[in-house]
């Protein structure tokens, strides 16, 4: 026990507990956007995908880091139009086609990856965000480079936060969305258009999660990787839930997931993690997520219209 | 713009629009084969070719075609009732695990009867596997679809582990990957000199067996009932909760055959690279075959004749091999696009 208190005192676990949660940040809150709208984004996983191919590649060949940033966000609302078109306006299964989307979306990746690079054997590199450090604040103990020494995306990740809280419950475009979400025929009487709401919603939203994974090769990685994601779409949303789809909560959900991944990293180091399979330690986040949907399932405020199509004029 | 359901689609509707479907499908991948530098109507025909254009590239694609079959046929039966199992990579290695557990223990001595319990042992632990997700939707109402896609990342983890531990082959060379089963245990060719096995016969057997489930028995009419309506269905006195567990129970198990037909008539032992995606595959099988478990035969043949003829196309033309999974995926989507039109009529206003 006592390395894992050793862990807990050192300033770099803390640090990397931010960085790790940054990525999820990102996707958590476009999923939560779309989910409060009232349109489940399955497309997430492969979004997160692309946008960690794309801006990677725009960056590759000649763009600033930041166009890299843009060039992810518009390939994810792409991909956002595409679900939310057949799942609003159509009321196809969200389901199916956010499966699907997620599929053609990482294909897609993979099929540009190889016809842009076809012989490379290892990607190429490229020079990532760097860390910006803020003078006096990075230097409070423990948490100062947490907070205060990280990458602007990583600073963008929280203001998103700040942006999608007060959006969502300071704004009448925020309530709107809530309402899309929560009772459309009541917006449908305002004569505020539910299917551009719920349609708007998912491809901001999936703009958001394209970041997410742009993230991962401009931030964290400076390379794409196929499965790169692993998986940290549907963790996104499992974070939603288990965030009871409010944006601080989903913060300090994808903080505390985040300080876990971090904590079982170290923990592989230490004479108690040598001692256990690896294989044990990379389950965990898989394991905390299926825990934090049982655990949040009881009192979880779900919007009350999510996956139920609106069509107008149907009673 | 809004939808107005149609009462009594007509069979050119319920026919016209998955066809035109299929059509944008491969309009959609000759845009792709272009962009690639290709002349598309070559990279089509290598397609072809490569998929069914000589008796081993036939052989080649029914042998790939068999994990689909079961992956497919899984697929189907959950989401007729639609219970959302997108875990069938997670059964699909719990069905291989066990067929290499008991396929190198003593059960060889059993003769005859020890493949089919090998398989019905497999069955029982993909079954198993599913029953998690089903119970947590039943009892606390978590979304299956995220946990039964945890459960495929936490499975493989788990069979990584397995092979650089206790499963390891001693004679591997290293490799991750199980010792070999016992020769008795192999699933025979269907011919000798042929390069198929019957797991293949297996998997149409399967087929024919869901189908009469679906149409003729009274599991199969409680099972549609609750997936067209959950609330209806519960108020007619059908214990959904019921339905839904035994769905999953055969759901599961028919994905663990893949993973069972795959290491028993195909490679012999269990690695890492045993399934390159074949659950989720299984969704674009089942969602192209309309959830019909016989359609799942074809489809599944179709589907595993773009990846082979992709493949060879791709070492003739040079277009990525992954323009098989944008075509397949491009498929899906127009395929559920087709499905919602034959359903609804888009109106005005």
């Amino acid at each position: 026990m006592s390395s894992v208190f050793d862990i807990l005192l050192t300033a770099s676990f803390w640090a990397a507990a931010v960085r790790i949660a940054s990525p999820l940040i990102f996707a958590t809150m476009g999923e939560l956007i779309c989910e409060r709208a009232g349109v489940l984004n399955l497309g997430i996983e492969g979004i997160m995908v692309i946008g960690a191919f794309s801006g990677w590649m725009a960056v590759y060949l000649g763009m600033g880091l930041w166009g890299g940033v843009a060039v992810a966000m518009l390939a994810g609302m792409l991909f956002g139009l595409l679900h939310a078109t057949l799942t609003v306006p159509f009321g196809l299964s969200q389901h199916v086609v956010g499966l699907g989307v997620t599929l053609l979306a990482t294909s897609t990746s993979y099929f540009a990856y190889r016809l842009i690079l076809p012989e490379v054997i290892s990607p190429p590199k490229i020079e990532p965000f760097q860390v910006l450090e803020f003078p006096y604040l990075v230097d409070i103990p423990l948490l100062g480079p947490a907070l205060f020494a990280q990458t602007p995306l990583t600073y963008a990740a929280f203001a998103v936060v700040a942006l999608t809280a007060i959006t969502l419950y300071r704004t009448p475009l925020g309530l709107a969305i809530r309402a899309a979400g929560e009772s459309p025929q009541a917006v449908a009487a305002q004569g505020l258009s539910v299917t551009g709401l719920r349609m708007g919603a998912v491809i901001v939203g999936s703009g958001l999660m394209a970041v997410g994974g742009a993230f991962l090769t401009l931030s964290a990685f400076s390379s794409f990787f196929f499965e790169m994601v692993n998986g940290r779409g549907w963790i996104c949303i499992a974070l939603v839930v288990f965030g009871a789809w409010k944006p601080g909560k989903a913060l300090l959900g994808a903080l505390l997931f985040a300080g876990f991944d971090a904590l079982q990293i170290r923990l592989q180091q230490t004479p108690i993690g040598q001692a256990v399979p690896y294989q044990i330690f990379l389950m965990a986040p898989y394991i905390l997520s299926i825990l934090a949907l049982i655990l949040m399932s009881r009192r979880a405020q779900v919007p009350a219209a999510l996956m139920i199509p609106f069509n107008k004029g149907e009673r | 713009m809004r939808l107005e359901p149609i009462a009594n689609p007509g069979l050119g509707r319920r026919l016209g629009f998955p066809a035109l479907a299929l059509l944008a499908t491969v309009v959609i991948a000759s845009a792709l084969a272009a962009l690639a530098g290709a002349n598309p109507l070559d990279t089509l025909g290598l397609v072809v070719k490569g998929a069914a254009g000589s008796k081993f590239a036939l052989l080649e694609t029914l042998n790939r075609a068999t994990p689909l079959i079961f992956t497919g046929l899984a697929i189907a039966v959950a989401f007729r009732a639609k219970l959302w199992n997108i875990g069938a990579e997670a059964q699909l290695y719990a069905g291989a695990i066990v067929t290499v557990v008991l396929g190198t223990s003593a059960l060889s001595g059993m003769g005859g009867w020890a493949l089919p319990l090998v398989a019905l042992a497999a069955m029982v632990a993909g079954a198993l596997i599913l029953l998690g997700p089903v119970m947590l939707k039943t009892r606390f109402g978590v979304d299956e679809v995220v946990t039964t896609l945890l459960f495929n990342f936490i499975m493989l983890l788990l069979v990584s582990y397995l092979l650089e531990g206790p499963m390891k082959d001693p004679m591997g060379m290293g490799w991750p990957k199980s010792a070999p089963l016992d020769k008795a245990l192999r699933l025979p060719r269907i011919a000798t000199g042929l390069r198929l096995h019957w797991g293949f016969a297996l998997g149409l057997i399967a087929a024919g067996l869901v189908w009469f489930v679906q149409v003729r028995t009274t599991l199969g009419y409680e099972m549609r009932a609750v997936g067209l309506n959950s609330q209806a269905a519960r108020f007619a006195g059908i214990p959904v909760n019921l339905v839904l567990v035994k769905t999953a129970l055969l759901s599961g198990g028919l994905a663990a055959l893949a993973g069972f037909s795959e290491v028993a008539g195909l490679k012999g032992h269990l690695s890492l690279d045993l399934s390159p995606g074949f659950g989720y595959t299984g969704i674009i099988v089942a969602m192209l075959a309309l959830l019909h478990p016989l359609g799942v035969v074809i489809t599944a043949i179709f589907v595993a004749g773009i990846f082979v003829g992709a493949d060879s196309m791709s070492r003739a033309a040079g277009v990525p091999t992954y323009i098989a999974d944008m075509m397949l995926a491009t498929a899906l989507l127009l395929m559920v696009l087709a499905i919602g039109l034959t359903k609804f009529r888009v109106v005005r206003g």
